[in-house]
């Protein structure tokens, strides 16, 4: 009797801490988000006065919320589209027999085990205006001094670098696993027919790894939407003033985490970012099932 | 084939290039900075300018914090996910698939914009300001669960548990006994993995914490947010705050890559 209650039981007990952190700390928040939302909601007040859909209306009002979700379209795309091709691209040069084979995988990854706040200090640095490493590399091919964080593209293109950078070799390894699961007699049989190296790549590594790329696409898509440290500590280290959570004096690179941590965190307008927040999480959904189904159509249109 | 060598060469260079290059500022005086060539070679300078890092901002007090909370979080992580890594891998009760689909799930669900009743319920709880705001909701996570999940299946034999069974062990006893000495291999992966993650956390300590008591990535973002623009303060930092994962990472890469590898074979 003992023992069937045992039995019954532990596998429910022993899954449980999972299910109840993720409902306290994770599902939780983001529900309660949505309440919050239609709330006149600040840290300071006592009172919480319902206020219906008006945060709504003033955030949809609002240019900067626009000029946000502009920057973060752009930041997203600018870093990832050329980083899965790039991922995918390296993943099939390593997906074979390689002297060094550890070596390079583990220069592949040191970029992702640095942190965030140590990645954007770096880079401030190689960007920086006057005595930047890339701007001394660009004079020798005469291009005068660019102020990256400054204009809208250069910043963009900055921060895109610094993700790139800290994501591209991670997500080769993850290609790489799915690579090597592809049975070798395929690339055998092309090569014999005479399938050129980049034809392989394209016509049998891409559609036979197809649920992997999905899978990179879809989760870094989901990152991409918040991108918030970049553009935050490129905002303080790069010397471009305007404050910490604006994105640049311009607001040139404010992302639409930032714009909420700006609202929330700053100003501590609780109901308001927690608005922002809600309509960024249908933008994410959104944007996430846009590319699910492009991933899914561009491979399927290759076999 | 050259050309195959030469690329990932180039790709080795541009990953390591950043983090020597901040070694490089880091050791030497920030008038070095303003050169033309710039300072392509260390300087003599480093343990100076550390020693300034550890004057501006409370970085002892940094480390430690972040020691107390990667460390929790990781040996929690791998004991809760051990756990339910046996529970879906090894036990048969009913929900079990559904509840599996649904952890994995939850990975995909953009937890960062809840972050504003997160800290409405950290202040509720009185946890604003400590480590307990950091460990306490991270002590497992989905990735943990399906991690351990995947290796319990396919490396401990369920012949084993039957024996167990047979011995007379209890679900707890087999648990003790049988899954956590042979989950180790896999746990120590988890493990660093974690520790890593953790160390490396920045925008939730940052909103949650205070510059008084900062994590090693808030006291470094700090630095950075100086009045003066003081790169060789804030890259000091950086190499003193990186460097513990750096030993992490050379000691365990390889095995650290094949635990990356092994948990995207899903897909």
């Amino acid at each position: 009797m003992r023992h069937t209650l045992d039995t019954r039981v532990s596998p429910y007990a022993y899954v449980a801490p999972f299910f109840l952190l993720f409902a306290a700390f994770g599902l939780f928040p983001l529900a309660y988000t949505a309440w919050v939302s239609l709330h006149e909601w600040t840290l300071l007040d006592e009172e919480q006065t319902f206020v219906g859909m008006r945060n709504y209306g003033t955030l949809l009002a609002d240019d900067y919320f626009w000029n946000a979700t502009f920057n973060t379209l752009s930041i997203g795309i600018l870093s990832t589209a050329p980083q899965l091709v790039l991922a995918i691209w390296l993943a099939h040069l390593l997906n074979r027999r390689l002297r060094f084979q550890t070596l390079f995988r583990v220069s592949l990854l040191v970029p992702n085990v640095t942190s965030v706040v140590a990645v954007v200090v770096i880079f401030s640095q190689l960007f920086g205006r006057d005595f930047g490493l890339i701007n001394w590399v660009l004079s020798w091919f005469g291009v005068g001094q660019i102020d990256w964080a400054a204009g809208t593209a250069t910043s963009h293109l900055a921060l895109s670098v610094m993700i790139m950078w800290r994501w591209t070799g991670y997500n080769a390894l993850i290609f790489l696993a799915a690579m090597q699961a592809v049975p070798r007699e395929l690339y055998e049989a092309a090569t014999l027919d005479g399938a050129s190296n980049l034809k392989q790549l394209v016509r049998i590594t891409v559609p036979m790894i197809r649920p992997t790329i999905i899978f990179v696409v879809i989760v870094s898509t989901i990152g991409a939407m918040q991108v918030i440290a970049e553009p935050l500590l490129f905002g303080t280290s790069s010397g471009g003033g305007g404050g910490l959570v604006t994105g640049g004096p311009d607001r040139q690179f404010q992302t639409l985490a930032l714009y909420v941590y700006e609202h929330g965190f700053t100003k501590f307008d609780f109901g308001y970012a927690s608005a922002a927040s809600w309509v960024m999480f249908l933008f994410v959904v959104v944007v996430a099932g846009i590319n699910y189904l492009v991933t899914r159509r561009v491979k399927g249109g290759v076999i | 084939m050259k050309l195959r060598y030469l690329t990932l060469t180039a790709v080795a260079f541009f990953s390591a290039f950043p983090l020597y290059y901040s070694v490089v500022v880091a050791s030497r005086h920030n008038s070095a900075l303003a050169q033309v060539p710039p300072p392509l070679l260390p300087g003599g300078n480093f343990f100076a300018n550390v020693a300034r890092v550890f004057d501006t901002v409370p970085f002892g007090l940094a480390l430690l914090n972040s020691f107390i909370v990667a460390g929790s979080i990781s040996i929690a992580v791998m004991f809760f996910s051990t756990l339910a890594g046996f529970a879906f891998a090894k036990l048969r009760f009913r929900g079990k698939n559904i509840m599996l689909v649904i952890t994995v799930a939850t990975m995909m669900v953009p937890a960062q914009l809840g972050i504003i009743p997160l800290y409405m319920l950290m202040i509720k709880l009185e946890w604003t300001g400590t480590n307990y705001a950091l460990i306490v909701p991270a002590l497992v996570n989905a990735f943990g669960v399906f991690f351990m999940t995947q290796y319990l299946s396919r490396a401990l034999p369920t012949e084993l548990l039957e024996a167990g069974r047979v011995d007379g062990c209890t679900t707890w006893g087999l648990f003790w006994h049988v899954v956590l000495p042979a989950a180790r291999p896999a746990a120590a992966v988890l493990g660093m993995l974690t520790f890593m993650s953790a160390w490396n956390d920045y925008f939730w300590p940052l909103v949650v914490l205070t510059p008084d008591n900062p994590t090693v990535q808030v006291a470094l973002s700090t630095l950075a947010s100086g009045y003066v623009n003081d790169y060789v303060l804030g890259l000091a930092g950086t190499a003193v705050g990186t460097l513990p994962l750096v030993i992490v990472f050379a000691l365990f890469g390889k095995q650290i890559i094949g635990g990356i590898m092994q948990g995207a074979v899903k897909g």
